[in-house]
């Protein structure tokens, strides 16, 4: 793989791990923690919702977020393997 | 069938399939002893992650904790769930493709050094020790209430099973052991979920019960408003709000979760998958076998305390039923009639209360309470059992690894053959298994506290020292063992004050920022990454193989071959 797609691969995996962070944190630290009380005062069924969210919702978000993640790798693992071995004829077949 | 029967039948067969398992799946090399020979499908991996994963703390105490503190229960859940997200997508896929069989290793080869290795191997070695040490007696409660042994028989009985698969199989032992024990802790911990939910709210889905209708049998209403007004009543602080301050529980969740991504012998089952691929995917698989118990240990919790207060509150000491009785021998349920009128004020307040229920027990108790069958009974016992004993192996496991291979094998004898090094492995987990036991005959606190601090000592060792080490190439062993020492040092002096040194001043006026022990390891998180980064900053960069290997680590596809 060249230095310059082994770079751009790295870079678009940085902004997907941070993107999910980013709901992980906003799910677990945001909704589920700091603004617990202010969602609260939404209820649906027996729930309430930042109650809900805290016990329940937060847990199946990470599971969502890992899913996604997974599925997300692997398509770019496999775009990435593709190009280096297309290009790859004459060149090194270092790091694949 | 009285409920003794049928704990021993259920003992006796889950204990001989472990056996059998470990018999049929003895290692012959150290690298079947260390990761499973490397070739575990992600599924079993999976299976066998959550059940690793899943402690006698999850199981036993972590319900109960919940139906104590209520919302504040909330760090247990989102923290021992949300680290997973951490350990998929910064950790699992990377150390692995870097190929090596411990934590420490990596450490050693990533820092070039032999004293940053060996400093990893001593947090490693008490992360587990401490953790360890609650899983024994996690199965000694268990033992002493329903084999009616005594405590410390219970314990040695624990440590004989743990000690015979454990030794015999290493890592592949181990797996499939902790995959069967993962059937049977999560069968043990939905049938008696499922049957109660039905009880009270005729929701068979304990997670969708959690938010109904109780029947008309539990009086009506919605159980969580239910459970609101009863704790009112009583003067107990409403199930539905939190009582401990927001910043507190911020940190004691980051600290959960940054420990769980840290946690030596959990990081280690992602070094026995065929590839990164599947290192990734059993992640994927871990977390979703271990959220079916996370989501539905709250309804439990909540199921739990309805049904404790209706059962006891006001009720006539003498009409209690058997299980009330036979807690109280334990000790870990006392009334004391202040007033001697016979009948149970359970309230909030301490001066009037006559009940004290420990909430280590509510799991195990919650299927008598709610008279179920014996039978479920005694599978909420085998699954408990199979939640320590799995726990407790994945942490020697550990200990021996650190040992074995990481102290001796790579730092102080390095020319012991493959089969010695097989031999002290196996000698070194003997020894942890009698240590262990040891500490958890003769350790003091509660089983999710002492776990809780195993937690918070990771979180500030391991998991900025692995993070930087992916995604900071700059970063060198000055920095890392630098912010080792202060993050493990910080956490570790923090807690070992307050609970140990001066127990009276534990309160929120005299901790730092308002961060109770059980949270400070995040902050020795950010202590130690804060103090990486400076250290790293005026210290010579690392070398250009070591950047090299870290630039291959960051490429798609599979791993350098080991």
């Amino acid at each position: 793989m060249s230095d310059s797609s082994a770079n751009s691969y790295w870079k678009a995996n940085i902004r997907l791990v941070l993107s999910l962070l980013f709901v992980w944190f906003f799910i677990s630290f945001g909704c589920g923690i700091l603004f617990v009380d202010a969602l609260d005062t939404v209820r649906f069924g027996g729930f309430k919702l930042g109650f809900w969210i805290a016990q329940q919702g937060s847990i199946f978000v990470f599971v969502a977020l890992i899913l996604i993640y997974i599925r997300a790798m692997d398509k770019l693992d496999a775009k990435y393997t593709l190009d280096s071995s297309s290009e790859s004829d004459g060149a090194s077949q270092e790091g694949s | 069938m009285s409920v003794q029967i049928w704990t021993y039948i259920f003992v006796a067969l889950s204990f001989s399939l472990y056996i059998g398992i470990a018999i049929w799946s003895r290692a012959g090399s150290t690298k079947e002893f260390y990761v499973a020979g490397g070739g575990v499908p992600p599924l079993a991996n999976g299976m066998a992650t959550a059940a690793d994963w899943m402690s006698a703390a999850s199981f036993i105490s972590m319900a109960g904790l919940i139906s104590f503190l209520g919302r504040d229960g909330t760090f247990y859940l989102m923290g021992w769930t949300g680290g997973y997200v951490l350990l998929a997508l910064l950790l699992a896929p990377y150390l692995r493709k870097f190929g090596k069989f411990t934590v420490p290793d990596f450490i050693g080869d990533r820092y070039y050094s032999q004293t940053a290795r060996l400093i990893a191997v001593f947090c490693a070695i008490s992360v587990s020790f401490v953790y360890v040490c609650g899983q024994m007696q996690g199965a000694g409660i268990v033992f002493s209430r329903f084999l009616e042994v005594d405590f410390t028989t219970g314990v040695l009985i624990g440590m004989a099973i743990v000690f015979f698969y454990a030794v015999l199989g290493g890592m592949k032992g181990i797996t499939y052991t902790q995959v069967a024990q993962y059937c049977v802790l999560i069968f043990a911990f939905m049938v008696p979920a499922i049957f109660i939910s039905i009880m009270m709210t005729g929701q068979a889905v304990p997670q969708i019960g959690f938010g109904s209708e109780l029947t008309e049998a539990y009086g009506g209403g919605y159980l969580l408003d239910r459970l609101d007004g009863l704790s009112e009543q009583l003067g107990f602080a409403t199930y539905t709000e939190g009582q401990r301050s927001t910043q507190d529980v911020f940190f004691i969740t980051a600290a959960l979760m940054f420990g769980t991504a840290g946690l030596p012998h959990v990081i280690i089952r992602f070094f026995t998958v065929p590839n990164v691929r599947d290192a990734r995917k059993s992640a994927g698989y871990a977390l979703v076998f271990i959220a079916i118990l996370y989501t539905t240990a709250p309804a439990v919790a909540a199921f739990a305390r309805t049904n404790l207060i209706n059962t006891v509150s006001n009720a006539e000491y003498s009409a209690m039923p058997e299980w009330f009785s036979k807690w109280e021998d334990t000790g870990l349920i006392t009334f004391d009639d202040k007033n001697n009128d016979g009948i149970i004020q359970y309230v909030g307040d301490p001066e009037i209360n006559e009940l004290n229920v420990n909430r280590d027990i509510m799991v195990l108790a919650n299927p008598e309470i709610a008279e179920l069958p014996a039978w479920v009974v005694a599978l909420v016992v085998a699954g408990a059992l199979a939640a320590a004993l799995s726990t407790a192996a994945g942490l020697l496991l550990v200990i021996s690894t650190s040992v074995a291979h990481d102290m001796l094998k790579r730092t102080f004898m390095p020319n012991i053959s493959e089969r010695q090094e097989l031999a002290c492995a196996r000698i070194s987990i003997f020894i942890a298994v009698l240590v262990a036991g040891y500490y958890g005959i003769n350790a003091p606190a509660y089983v999710a506290q002492v776990v809780a601090f195993a937690f918070g000592l990771a979180a500030a060792s391991f998991f900025p020292a692995i993070v930087l080490g992916i995604f900071q190439k700059r970063m060198n062993k000055e920095g890392a063992i630098a912010g080792m020492l202060v993050g493990f040092t910080f956490t570790a002096a923090y807690i070992i004050y307050f609970k140990i040194i001066n127990p009276a001043a534990d309160s929120a006026d005299n901790w730092l920022l308002g961060i109770s022990p059980e949270g400070i390891g995040s902050l020795g998180t950010v202590a130690n990454l804060l103090v990486a980064l400076a250290v790293a900053r005026f210290t010579p960069e690392p070398p250009a193989d070591v950047q090299e290997i870290i630039e291959n680590i960051r490429l798609p596809g599979e791993a350098i071959p080991r």
